[in-house]
Parts: C-alpha cells; structure tokens; sequence
C-alpha cells in the first residue's frame, strides 16, 4: 500500500504494510539510517524522532500513525538543534556516538517546550534515552551551554 | 622498533585504496611482542600509514577500531603533534582487518600504548621532508627553517609556504634516517597532553556516521535468526508457514551451528534464520517460527544453583596458586581478630547500543564484509578457515562500533552473515534483535570470593586467604576448562599491592555452560570488587580509616612486577589514593545518611583510585558524587580521558546497581532493558575526574581501568552510611 510521508520537509511515498514501524520504514525503505535501533520496545530513546513536534520513540509507532503529518530526524535541521549541536561539540560529548541521534532529538524537543531547563527538566526528559557510554554528565551540561549561546545570540 | 619508510605510490594504491599523489608514509610497528609480529619477507610491511596531499590534507589511517574510546582522534593527534600540523586538515580513514596493518585487536586498553611512539616519528619524519624541501627552495640551511600550524617558516626572512605547496618537492626528498628523526620535547607538544575534540564529532551529531548497522548494499537482504534458548542447543524441527506469510520474508534456512576448532575462534551458534527485504520483517517472520529444540546438555543449567555450588567450593579448601607466602593459618591461629566474607558478582552482558549486526557478501571465491568488529583480522581467519575461501580474498570493512565493551571482539555475528549469504547467494545484513543480544552473549563470567583475614592488635593484615571460583574465558576456546586460568588470575588476584607476610591464593573449580567471554575491564571487576570491600571490612574491624588503612597496607614505596615494561609502582598507587582523597575532601562531615566509601586498583598498567557518596533514604541508594583519579602515564588526549572515564564511572555503576544475566532451565531469563538495566540520566551523579601529570612516564591504558573501582566504592559508601555490608550484585535485589 502506498503511503506518503513528510520528512524533514521532503515528502517521501513508500509502499509498505501499514503496521510496520516507522523506525524500519525510515532507515530501510527510505534509507535515513541517522535514526538508530537499541530495543525495539520504546526502552532506549536510540529510535527517536519528532512528529508533529511531539517526542516520539519511532520504533514503537506504525507507519500509519505519521501518515500528513510531519516528521522530524536527526538529519533535519532546526535553530534549537543546531544550538544543541554546537553545544555538543563545545563540550566533545559523543564516544562512541550511536545514541547520540536519539539524545539529540530528545534535547531538541526538550528545548522546544522548555526555554531554559533546569538538572531536573533535563533528568526528567532525558531519563528515557540510554548512553551505554555514560555521556549523560556531557549531554546536561551541554544542554544548559545550548541554551546559554541560544541566549548569546538573541 | 619502527622505522619509517617511503611507500612506492603504485603499492599504496593497491593496498589501500587511497588515491595515489602526495607524501605517503608507513612505518612498521612490531612492538607488541606477546601478540601479532607481521611478517617481514625482505620487502617493507608497513603498517601504519599517513598521506600528505597537495591540498594540504593529511590523511592518517587507523589500524584499530572506533568504539567510542577516541582512538582515531588520539592517533591523529600524535602525529599532527610532530608534523606541526594544523589539525583542520586532519582526516581520518578505517583501515581494513588485514595482517598488513599489525595486531588490530582492539581490547585490553593497548591502542596507545603501542602505537604512540611510531606515530609520533611518522610525524616527525614528514616534517623533517617538508623543511629539507622548503630549504631548498629558499637555498638556505635546514637549519634555518621551522614548521608551524601547516607552514614552513623560514627563520631569516619570515617568509612561509603552506605545506601542501611543498608536497612535490618533499616526495624528491631522501627519507631521512631512523638516528636522524628528533621528537619533540614534552613541554613543546602543542596536541599531545591537551584537549582535542573527536574528529568525528560532525558525523556523530548529524546522523552520519556510519555503524555496522547502517551498511546498506545494493541487493541486499535482511536476515534475523531465531537461536535456541539454550546454549549449544539445535533445532530438531520447525514450521515456518506463519512466518513465510510475513509481508516481505522471502526464506526461511536452517543454520547448523558451527563448531570452532579447538583453541581458537568463535563460529557460531546456528538456529533458523529468516531472510527478508527490511530488518522488521525479518524480526517478524522470527517471531511467527515455530521451532522445536533439542536443549543438549545445558538444560539443566540454573545460574541460581551454580551460584550456591560455587559458594560451596570456596568455603571449602581450593587448588593453591602459585605466589603463596608465610602460612596463612598459622597467621589466623595467632590473631585474635579475624574476619571472613563472601563476594558474589552475577553474569553479565555487554550490551551496546548497537547490536551485533554484519553485513556480508560471498562471491564464490571470495568475501565482503562490512561490520562493527573489534578484531577485524580475527574475523578474518575465522571466515577463510569455515569457507576455505584464501585470506587475501577476504576483506573486512571495520565500521564504526556503536559500542563494543568485549561483545564485538567475537565473531560470531560475521560468521552468521557469511554462511547466509552463501547460501542465499546475495547480499545479507544479519541483525540481532536486543531479545538476543541479551540471551546469546559471550558472557562476563559470575564469581563467587570467599576472604578471610587477620589483624594484628595495631590493625596490621597478618593474614589474607583468597578464594576464587569463576568460569574462564579459556572454556569458550578449550572445552573443560573449569577454573580460572593464570592470565585472569593475574588480573589483580595474584598481583595486589598489598604488604601481607602470609598471603594464600586457591581457585576452585567453576565449569561453563554458556558461552564466557571478557567485557570491558574483564576479571578486574572480580577482584576489584572482593579486594577492595575486603579491605573496607579489614579496615573496620581495626577501627582504622579506610584512607588511612589502605595507605597502611600498600606500605613501603616499591616494585611489585619489577621484569614488566611497565613496573608496577606502590607510590604511583599511593598518590592516586591520596589525590583521591583530597578531591572528595575524605573525611569531612557528610549530611545525615550520605555515606562515603573507597576503593583503589591497578589495571591495563594504569592505576585508579575512586570515592563515592551515597545518600540512602527509606532502603533507596542514590549515587551522589563519583571522584576518580587516574595515573595513565602521558596523558595523550586529557578531554578524551575525562570522557572515558566519566564513561566508566556509569558503567561501573550499572555492574553495581542492576547487571545481572541469570538461566533458568538453561535459558536466559532476562529480555531487553526493561530486565537487563542501565544507568540512566536520572540516576548519573556529579563525576569528578582527575588525571595526574605523568608526561615523562610512558602511555598506559585508559578505556577499563576506570570500571573495577565503582562496585566495591559504592557498597563501601553504603557500608559507611548504614553500616550494612553488601557482598552481592546488583545491588537492585539487596535490602540495603
């Protein structure tokens, strides 16, 4: 069945079962392997994305659910991601790098609701995404820098 | 050791597949001589490599695997370091698995151990080229130019030309001799010893770098494989029709197990494989199976009743490792303080975040591979002895790890992916689901300690009895291997810093029956956590601070593996307990229910000192600070080590709190994360982390000396904050 979806501003028609994941859709059919697999069951964060501006963990939602509305990955660009960029790059955040798709779209999201968070808004919107690494120390702090240079900018 | 040479621009080509043009050197590293000496037939084998082109850019090619410790970054910055460079124009390349490029087994913290001096002179020697050139061309002394930030710079005139400009003249240059090259002196380095950003930073955050799991093909298939629950199980039979009704699975193939041969590699653990157009197809055509097992002979293993039978053989008299001092009993008979105690440590799984995954092509005569391998040349023999297929044949892209921690050191992933794809003959990407990450591992091994000790009336250790019963890494290689081996009991069991007159080490047995394998830090983490709560123990009963009563057992300044390259120093792990103490301020008041504990090891050469505090509230642990100080030698990339080590500090905590893999009937029992679980955001306390200046001391490891510490500080903060022992992991099932 056929089915359009809007990613990062580009519409993009595939023909899959209305029940596969959107995590699956993304990175197999369409081939926008920035959002990663960790669980599989919603535990992880690895798979997050935004649709329609809300948090969503991709691997637990269908095709189905996106459909005219408007998707968002960590290959798209927007101000608080780009913040959230440079902040992770200040503060040299990744090791390994694999979560960090997902840690990203959570900060972002997390901006995008809450001006300035304080540890525990951040503990709070973060505490569902996993860095087996153990960056959360660099991720918080380069939450606050993002919105310290947003701030800078204004 | 490793001579730089000039490479014939033709061979460079063909061997790397970079393009041709620029200064191209390599040099042969052979240094690590317990492992991999690459084969010298007369003509020059190098193995590490840098191209300078005539744009300027500098290319550096990594032998050994990105899993999140910075490698490819500390590499690069050891030879931008010499060379002058300007590290915009630094690049980095994923070398292939090939014996070509040394020992690429990327474990045991030894990347930069070995590698930094020979890549230091790569970048030593393309400097000394690129100023004989430019001093050429001013027709002046060597003597009279120097390079800075990616010119050379002519000290008359002040006069400079851009590195790339030089690059046709450099290639003209004779390679200057081995005698000739000068390193730089420490206080000159400009990289070396400082802070420098991941050069992958830019992929990392924009979803573009490019893990195992993201290869993508053209043509290529999907695979997921249903395994049998129980280690070494097989299928008897199966019924795949619901499964091949799953929109997009198109096979459905029975995988025997492949049986290693003895005494090396992994092969692989068989099972149904479903091959399908996407990866959740082929994750849901595995789910819609029907197989029926033959268990085989681990069915009736209990990881709950091995446990008690492990307790059972430590309380009872082991086999007497060698090292034994004084008389142990004698020394109990005469103190009229002794305790005793019993330390329990669960199986564990590594649990990346990426999962095991390969992607693989057999083409008849010859093998593609694309995965996320610490050990791509490991891999790489395994493939050609299972598919007689010749090594040179044979090439393993090494992507980057989306974490590995020991898991991706083992092959079994790469086998799958191969054996499907020959039978399939297509390419396939084998993925594994977290269900069977968590399930079929290469286990980090339970262990169970018993300790005793004696205290002279002034709170002096006369005593230590130790003993030890865990499954070895050895019985994953050599069936009936059922105790620990000498190289896992030298990881800290043989070789503590202690001063005791009467010291007895037994093991005990400890048979296998999964598949054990070494997660990061490895054995460490056994006798780092018995060892240190030990001590802890010790220190209470002769109502000595545990500081203090560390300090007191260490004793005297001395050498304690004297033969070791790198001599292990009681003073250099004095200082990184004391410096420890300082920074957590040990010994102020702490608030009502916080609690602060200690612990200390030596590992992968380096030497680590933790404090943690704790506030318990209603039988609920909070970590609240974490203080880590390391002596790793010359500290190469401080920002990265601080990285690594914050890394170890929540790792070392997810050991403590929740790891535990536990068999019923033979089978896994744990899941996904829900069951197997991490430390998360909310739960990260305030990591403080300090590096000791060692620049003249040789580089040692930092990716696992950070882990064994946390477990024993932490339960010895608990200790100090309620006065409960806690002697088993995870902590998550102990009333505190």
């Amino acid at each position: 069945m056929n089915t359009t979806l809007s990613i990062n501003g580009k519409s993009y028609t595939v023909d899959v079962q209305d029940d596969m994941p959107l995590l699956w859709v993304i990175r197999d059919i369409i081939g926008l392997t920035g959002t990663k697999f960790g669980c599989g069951v919603s535990q992880c964060g690895a798979c997050s994305i935004l649709i329609n501006g809300a948090l969503t963990k991709s691997c637990s939602k269908p095709v189905s659910y996106a459909v005219e509305k408007e998707i968002f990955t960590i290959e798209g660009s927007s101000e608080n991601l780009e913040y959230l960029r440079e902040a992770w790059n200040d503060g040299n955040v990744p090791q390994c790098g694999y979560c960090q798709s997902g840690q990203l779209i959570a900060a972002t999201f997390l901006l995008d609701e809450t001006e300035n968070p304080s540890d525990e808004d951040i503990d709070k919107a973060m505490s569902g995404n996993i860095c087996r690494c153990g960056t959360y120390t660099r991720i918080k702090k380069a939450i606050h820098k993002a919105v310290v240079l947003k701030n800078e900018t204004i | 050791m490793s001579k730089v040479q000039q490479i014939n621009r033709r061979d460079f080509v063909k061997l790397f597949g970079l393009a041709s043009g620029g200064i191209l050197l390599g040099c042969n590293v052979s240094s690590d001589k317990k492992e991999f000496i690459p084969q010298v037939d007369g003509t020059f084998t190098p193995n590490l490599f840098v191209q300078i082109q005539k744009d300027g850019n500098i290319i550096l090619l990594a032998s050994r695997s990105e899993m999140g410790q910075g490698i490819r970054t500390s590499l690069a910055s050891a030879i931008a370091d010499e060379l002058e460079a300007d590290w915009k124009y630094i690049t980095v390349k994923q070398a292939t698995g090939n014996a070509k490029y040394g020992n690429q087994n990327t474990d045991g913290s030894r990347s930069v151990r070995t590698l930094l001096e020979p890549m230091r002179k790569m970048g030593a020697t393309a400097k000394m080229m690129l100023i004989a050139a430019a001093a050429k061309k001013w027709n002046i002394a060597e003597a009279d130019c120097k390079a800075e930030n990616h010119f050379i710079l002519n000290k008359n005139t002040n006069d400079k030309i851009f590195f790339g400009d030089l690059v046709d003249e450099a290639t003209k240059i004779k390679i200057p001799s081995e005698e000739s090259i000068k390193l730089k002196k420490n206080e000159d380095f400009k990289y070396i010893g400082k802070t420098l950003k991941s050069v992958d930073l830019k992929d990392f955050t924009h979803g573009t770098a490019t893990y195992g799991i993201d290869v993508r093909i053209p043509n290529m298939k999907f695979a997921a494989i249903a395994r049998c629950p129980v280690t070494f199980g097989s299928v008897k039979s199966f019924d795949d029709s619901s499964a091949r009704k799953v929109a997009g699975v198109e096979k459905i193939i029975q995988l025997d197990r492949i049986v290693p041969p003895i005494g090396q590699f992994f092969g692989a653990l068989g099972g149904v494989a479903v091959i399908a157009n996407n990866t959740w197809s082929a994750f849901q055509g595995k789910l819609d199976l029907d197989i029926e097992w033959d268990y085989g002979e681990n069915e009736s293993f209990n990881s709950e009743e091995f446990q008690d039978k492990l307790t059972k053989r430590v309380h009872a008299k082991g086999k007497l490792v060698p090292g034994n001092r004084g008389n142990v009993s004698a020394a109990f008979n005469d103190s009229k303080n002794t305790i005793e105690a019993t330390y329990k440590v669960p199986f564990l799984a590594h649990a990346p975040m990426e999962v095991p995954n390969a992607t693989a092509w057999f083409k008849g005569d010859a093998i593609d591979v694309w995965a996320p391998v610490q050990d791509p040349q490991t891999a790489r023999a395994e493939l050609a002895h299972f598919f007689q297929i010749p090594l040179d044949n044979i090439t393993i892209n090494v992507t980057f790890l989306g974490g590995g921690f020991g898991r991706k050191s083992k092959s079994d992933f790469v086998v799958e992916a191969v054996a499907l794809s020959k039978k399939i003959k297509a390419p396939v990407q084998v993925v594994w689901t977290r269900e069977d990450d968590i399930k079929h591992s290469f286990y980090h091994a339970t262990s169970v300690q018993y300790l005793k000790g004696s205290l002279s009336d002034v709170g002096k250790v006369t005593g230590w009895l130790q003993r030890v019963a865990l499954p070895s890494i050895v019985s994953s290689f050599k069936p009936m291997s059922d105790y620990a081996s000498g190289f896992e009991l030298g990881q800290g069991f043989t070789n503590n810093p202690y001063t005791i007159d009467n010291f007895r080490l037994e093991n005990a047995k400890a048979e296998s029956n999964m598949r054990i394998g070494w997660l990061r830090s490895v054995v460490h983490i056994h006798s780092g956590f018995g060892n240190n709560c030990f001590v802890d123990e010790l220190a209470n009963a002769a109502k000595i601070d545990p500081v203090q009563f560390h300090l007191n057992l260490i004793g005297e300044d001395r050498i304690i593996q004297g033969k070791s390259e790198y001599p292990y120093s009681t003073k250099r792990m004095k200082e990184v307990l004391k410096n420890t103490a300082k920074i957590s301020s040990w010994g102020k008041e702490l608030p009502e229910n916080h609690g602060i504990g200690i612990a200390l090891h030596y590992s992968f050469y380096s030497y680590v000192a933790t404090a943690v505090e704790v506030s318990v509230k209603n039988g609920n642990v909070k970590i609240e600070n974490i203080w880590t100080t390391i002596d790793c030698g010359l500290a190469l990339n401080k920002d990265n080590i601080k990285n690594q080590l914050e890394g170890a500090a929540i790792f070392g905590m997810s050991i403590a709190l929740y790891g535990e893999i536990s068999t019923k009937n033979g089978a896994v029992e744990q899941n996904n994360f829900f069951d197997y679980r991490m430390t998360r955001m909310k739960d990260a306390p305030k990591i403080h982390i300090d590096i000791m200046d060692k620049m003249h001391e040789p580089p040692t490891g930092v990716g696992e000396p950070g882990v064994p510490v946390v477990a024993p500080a932490i339960c010895n903060a608990i200790f100090n904050a309620t006065g409960n022992r806690l002697r088993t992991l995870p902590l998550i099932s102990m009333k505190v």
